[in-house]
């Protein structure tokens, strides 16, 4: 599990490379204009979510502030609406999001040469899109550059910040049942966990837990169902047999979800 | 304005955090077993499927039963727009419209 180590981690204070540094970065900037276009109305998605969930306005902020994490607000929200326990909630945000592990080990070689205090900066907003944006950069220029992981930092971060709060705002305008926005996250939930899908494994897992989930569900509850399917959903992709893209076990791309335009 | 989220907040980054952090500040402990890594990729889509089959399959009552209406069947339309063009919005947008549109008329 290791990118190929750049030859340069300060492609900045290079310059013979300044040039192709900045080529990359407005290719960067580029895919970073399209991802934040698409991010502003799925944050809108988020925002009238939270608000049928019962968060206020602060709330609405802190989640999309403090976690960051697109797919798991969405996840948290919906069992807040259900009155799960917070310890559940913890669960489901954890699993949800232990994909970013295999991120950040992916940049480790390009910011290994960077202080600990700015690493560790940067890891709050490793996104699937920062991810996507930051390793094709660095890849390109064959070395870290910091102005250009916060370009592709803020690319996601500020339209996710906008568009929650948007969202919050005119959702508390209308009458969310009436208009069907109601259904707009369990169909979020189910377009993202596709979203993330990208070979027979994904699918065997997905499935898994959904059989798994309604039958603990009926049996036992939503909230027990939902765990249940979470935990043991993956088993059933291990039991298949991986496709071709899903052999490598270092992602060189990011999860498909950030196609989608969620953090 | 309540905060009683807030803390909810900081509860995920704190399970949030360390998958972002630890391989950048702690190298090597990225080096897990091939099936953890594997188990690890899977868990997304499978706790988002988990979720969205509960909110759309199951009624609230407890205990819950098998929910038949137009909200399943928008979701599968979501499902498949999204197969189709691998956009998140104009899925979403289509079973919001889908819903509204049949509770218009009385059929949800």
């Amino acid at each position: 599990m290791s990118a190929e180590r750049p030859a340069s981690t300060e492609a900045t204070r290079s310059e013979p490379e300044a040039d192709p540094v900045r080529a990359s970065r407005r290719q960067m900037i580029r895919d970073a204009t399209a991802i934040s276009i698409y991010a502003l109305p799925v944050g809108l998605v988020f925002g009238l979510t939270a608000l049928q969930a019962g968060y206020s306005l602060v709330d609405v902020v802190a989640n999309s502030s403090i976690a960051f994490a697109g797919g798991a607000q969405f996840a948290a929200a919906g069992l807040v609406k259900s009155h799960a326990s917070w310890l559940a909630i913890a669960g489901i945000v954890a699993l949800v999001n232990a994909r970013h592990l295999l991120y950040s080990a992916a940049l480790m070689p390009y910011v290994s040469d960077r202080p600990r205090r700015e690493r560790a900066a940067m890891a709050h907003f490793l996104t699937d899109e920062t991810f996507a944006l930051a390793l094709g950069h660095f890849r390109r220029i064959k070395a870290f550059d910091r102005r250009g992981y916060w370009i592709a930092a803020m690319a996601i971060f500020v339209p996710w910040q906008i568009g929650s709060i948007a969202g919050y705002l005119v959702a508390g305008a209308v009458d969310a049942n009436r208009l069907g926005l109601d259904v707009a996250f369990p169909a979020a939930m189910a377009g993202l966990s596709l979203g993330m899908v990208s070979g027979r494994r994904d699918v065997a897992a997905a499935m898994g837990a959904v059989v798994v989930a309604v039958l603990v569900g009926l049996a036992g509850g939503a909230s027990l169902g939902l765990v249940a399917g979470a935990v043991l959903g993956p088993l059933f992709g291990l039991a298949v047999p991986p496709s071709g893209s899903e052999e490598s076990s270092a992602p060189e791309t990011p999860e498909p979800s950030a196609e989608a335009g969620l953090p | 304005m309540s905060v009683a989220l807030v803390p909810l907040a900081f509860l995920m980054w704190a399970v949030t955090y360390p998958s972002r952090a630890l391989p950048m500040l702690a190298p090597g402990i990225e080096r897990l077993p091939t099936w953890a890594i594997s188990y690890l990729r899977l868990a997304g889509p499978a706790a988002l499927a988990a979720l969205a089959s509960v909110n759309c399959l199951l009624t609230a009552g407890s205990p819950p039963s098998l929910l038949v209406g137009i909200e399943p069947a928008a979701v599968a339309g979501c499902v498949l727009i999204v197969a189709r063009t691998r956009l998140l919005l104009p899925g979403v947008i289509a079973a919001v419209v889908l819903v509204a549109v049949a509770r218009a008329f009385g059929a949800a």
